[in-house]
């Protein structure tokens, strides 16, 4: 095949690029942990930005692949992180008590029964993935039965957004309100205190997104990935091919949803906290500019936009709160503005005016040996 | 093969299309002409499901299609090209290709599809038959608005339709392109049915061997063979326009 040949140069590349990130993050890190170089800091805010690079993989599918702008992708991975708070929770009851303190200032006596899945650990991977599923499901079939996308689909589901933050906020809700989940020490009988265990989340966390981003390259690979590419190219062309279109939207908008709520499930254990401020419009709007500054439709752009745009705040809100915001926004503008892929797609224009320029070179010695 | 009866629509209270009948036979390759706005390719819309009539109904393998949503007419054999070239410019012509092949289309059996040997031999052989096959790992955005064109008819080829609805197909060609598209569409005819829209009287010439059905204003004016339109007084004045008129000087 004439296909083949030309990409196994690009496949090798790309394979060593994997072996030595899976190195750094899976070997170097940890290592230079222990040998006292970095400390367990470091290691548990690298852990939350791959929890964060898991959810941009997710953005990537819908978004970069399959050209659907969803506004409530937070919310998605809020649901994973609020199941795994449940559940640890529930795990770190005070001796005695049935309910959280925040329910028994509201006069509950007992764990109302949407908490009861979440009393133990398969129960709560099991449901909160089969929550995500079922309220993104809807929420796309829904919407994509009807042929809406673009700005109206992005309206919606900020608007979703919206009314998700405000109804996690509501103390009713059961979840906290707005001081949300926290004060766990123990998640099954480790000590989330301890270095030992927050260094094990770590790896936990950069396994899992290895996995997933296997996974997700994986299905861009397949017939179902090149026809997400499709919808975004010329949706009606593949409906007249006989694609029952709204099928494969609502799909990937599942599978991005989910793979959003296993970051939010590995992200909970490192911070400690959930707060409904995580799932505000804002942080859905921040995924889509990781992704666009690492490069849409392109899975190492979205790994890379995440991982950059979380080091830049955790360096600036360090070294300037104030700015933050400012700089986002600038990022964001000059993403939109130059150039249209992102990072990667400037590299690859690098690269290819290297290439042209050293040919041009070797054709100019050329036209002058002859 | 295809039978349309009572089709009418409107757009806003103008009546767009109003066919009382129309049909063609298993492999007839028939040529639809028209001035602008006759309704050419609202009567493709139709048939493909991507417009919905007032009334009507069309018989395709004694089914109704009327009603029908797009992919459940692709799937009982209508292929539609559209006028504007729609390819998926981001994916590779294989890729291209591989999309319209006919297999089974839902979500899982996409996700765990596998190529076999047959499948892409005969992606192979399409290739050549449109000049794409040294093409085939490009982008299909690289390719020339001609190539695009055959691309998407390689697609629509690849759906084994038994029913190609094309449309303008020789549209911003090249002399030896649309030559080339007419010996094309000549070919297909032989083993699909085909209808095709023109506007350039060259190219239909080439591959009217069938009937050539003349629309205006939503109407059938009239069908025959492309003789007997070209010497028809009423096409001559409705089509090419009255003698003296811009249309006619200009040719």
């Amino acid at each position: 095949m004439i296909e083949n040949t030309i990409n196994t140069t690009d496949a090798k590349k790309d394979r060593m690029l994997y072996i030595a990130f899976i190195a750094i993050f899976i070997v170097l890190l940890p290592v230079a942990y222990k040998a006292g170089i970095t400390d367990i800091s470091t290691i548990t805010l690298w852990g939350r930005y791959f929890c964060f690079v898991i959810a941009a993989i997710g953005v990537d599918l819908i978004w970069g692949y399959t050209g659907i702008m969803t506004m409530c992708h937070a919310f998605f991975f809020c649901i994973g992180a609020y199941a795994m708070g449940m559940y640890m929770t529930i795990g770190n009851l005070p001796e005695g008590a049935a309910v959280p303190d925040f329910m028994k200032w509201n006069q509950i006596e007992s764990l109302p029964f949407f908490w009861l899945p979440f009393k133990s650990m398969p129960g709560t991977i099991i449901t909160g993935i089969i929550v995500t599923g079922i309220v993104s499901g809807t929420l796309g079939y829904l919407i994509f039965r009807r042929k809406i996308k673009g700005v109206f689909f992005a309206i919606i589901t900020q608007a979703l957004a919206l009314a998700m933050y405000l109804l996690f906020s509501r103390n009713e809700t059961m979840l906290g309100g707005s001081n949300g989940l926290t004060n766990f020490r123990y998640l099954f009988s480790f000590d989330l205190h301890s270095d030992n265990v927050k260094l094990g989340m770590y790896v936990v966390t950069v396994i899992v997104m290895a996995m997933v981003f296997y996974l997700a390259g994986n299905i861009t690979k397949s017939k179902f990935g090149k026809i997400l590419v499709g919808i975004r190219e010329s949706e009606s062309r593949l409906r007249f091919t006989g694609y029952k279109v709204v099928n494969y939207q609502t799909a990937v908008f599942i599978i991005g949803a989910i793979i959003a709520a296993i970051g939010g499930m590995l992200y909970l254990p490192q911070t400690g906290i959930i707060t409904p401020g995580r799932m505000d419009v804002r942080a859905s709007i921040e995924m889509l500019i990781w992704v666009a500054l690492g490069g849409r439709g392109n899975l190492k752009g979205a790994v890379i936009g995440a991982l950059l745009v979380n080091i830049l705040y955790s360096v600036c809100t360090s070294l300037f709160p104030q700015a933050w915001p400012y700089i986002l926004g600038f990022l964001y503008i000059a993403v939109v503005l130059y150039p249209r892929n992102g990072l990667i797609g400037l590299y690859s224009e690098i690269s290819e005016k290297v290439k042209s320029f050293t040919y041009k070179k070797i054709q100019y010695a050329d036209s002058k040996q002859s | 093969m295809l039978t349309v009866n009572n089709l009418n629509v409107s757009f806003g209270g103008v009546k767009a299309l109003n066919i009382d009948s129309f049909s063609i036979k298993d492999k007839e390759l028939r040529v639809v002409i028209g001035p602008n706005g006759a309704g050419k390719s609202t009567l493709m819309d139709i048939l493909c499901g991507k417009t919905k009539p007032n009334g009507g109904e069309a018989f395709f393998k004694g089914e109704n299609i009327i009603g029908m949503s797009e992919y459940d007419i692709a799937k009982r054999g209508i292929g539609r090209k559209f006028q504007k070239p729609s390819v998926f410019t981001g994916l590779s012509v294989f890729d291209n290709m591989l999309l319209g092949l006919k297999t089974d289309k839902g979500v899982f059996s996409s996700l765990f599809f596998k190529l076999s040997g047959e499948q892409s031999a005969r992606i192979e052989s399409v290739a050549k038959k449109v000049g794409l096959y040294e093409h085939l790992s490009k982008p299909a955005g690289a390719l020339s608005h001609g190539q695009k064109q055959w691309l998407e008819i390689a697609i629509v080829l690849l759906q084994e339709p038994t029913l190609m609805l094309i449309d303008e197909p020789a549209a911003g060609m090249s002399d030896a392109e649309t030559e080339k598209t007419g010996e094309l569409l000549c070919e297909l005819g032989k083993q699909n049915s085909v209808i095709v829209i023109e506007h350039d009287m060259h190219f239909v010439e080439q591959i009217a061997r069938d009937k050539v059905t003349v629309l205006v204003r939503g109407q059938i004016l009239t069908e025959g063979t492309f003789s007997e339109v070209k010497n028809n007084q009423d096409v001559i004045d409705c089509y090419l326009g009255t003698p003296g008129s811009a249309q006619t000087v200009s040719r």
